[in-house]
């Protein structure tokens, strides 16, 4: 690894409107650089559902579509990979108050199935409340460690 | 690309062959109203071919349980066909594999409804 491969290093850093035109733009960004990091065909594709369901969420359930409200997306090379936060400024999330979706009783519902596969797809996730109330999403995805 | 949605009518089951994405938007509903409609012209067999479907997100698995439910309502049943690799891994994940019937033969998925 080269010294400047070793140091973070933002590809891109975007505030986007609430739209699902943002978010078929940012997985298509998202997948393009997950390629150029070297990542294998399936876990590009995993990268990018990961993206674009974290998006979907910011959009549609943190910013409610408004006009008035962005999506912050970053993306950051890590030594180990990339790095993506997706943060809203909707009025925040609570994972127990949605329920597990994997439970028998809530596997017929219609949603509430993006945060099990964004955990199922990326390395890591961290989810957190922002200073003013939204949601941030970091999620990272790690190359594989070289034999030897 | 969004899904294209085609149907067939094999016997009394009817096929619907889908190609592309199912994703929230244009894709999510598109399927959405074809399974409305044929429920309300009392069509009660149906099996969703997805071999040409290369990606589903949760909104379109959403639809798909969605579907299952209101054609079981009526006293018919969902059943699906040809799934991909991918789509496997998310009907695992997502625990649906307990919830839907799964073919790999359509002639076989034909017999046994």
């Amino acid at each position: 690894m080269s010294a400047q491969e070793s140091r973070p290093l933002i590809l891109l850093d975007q505030r986007l409107e609430s739209s699902l035109e943002s978010v078929d733009r940012c997985e298509e960004r998202a997948v393009e650089l997950a390629q150029e990091r070297g990542f294998s065909e399936e876990e590009t594709y995993r990268l990018g559902y990961a993206v674009r369901e974290a998006l979907v969420n910011a959009v549609v359930h943190g910013n409610r579509y408004s006009a008035n409200k962005a999506v912050h997306f970053k993306v950051t090379r890590t030594p180990r990979g990339l790095e993506v936060v997706i943060e809203d400024q909707g009025s925040g999330f609570s994972e127990a108050m949605q329920g597990d979706p994997l439970a028998r009783e809530n596997l017929m519902n219609q949603s509430g199935r993006g945060l099990a596969l964004i955990r199922a797809f990326a390395d890591e996730l961290q989810v957190e409340r922002t200073p003013l109330g939204g949601t941030r999403v970091i999620l990272r995805k790690f190359l594989p460690l070289e034999a030897g | 690309m969004s899904v294209k949605l085609v149907t067939r009518q094999v016997g009394d089951v009817t096929v619907i062959d889908a190609v592309g994405r199912i994703t929230l938007g244009e894709g999510s509903s598109t399927f959405r109203e074809i399974v409305k409609d044929l429920v309300n012209k009392g069509n009660k067999k149906m099996l969703l071919n997805l071999a040409e479907v290369s990606y589903i997100d949760s909104s379109g698995i959403g639809e798909l349980v969605s579907g299952f439910t209101s054609v079981s309502n009526a006293g018919g049943s969902l059943k699906l066909l040809k799934l991909t690799k991918r789509i496997q891994d998310l009907l695992q994940i997502t625990k649906l594999y307990t919830v839907f019937e799964v073919f790999d033969d359509e002639a076989k998925a034909l017999a046994s409804f």
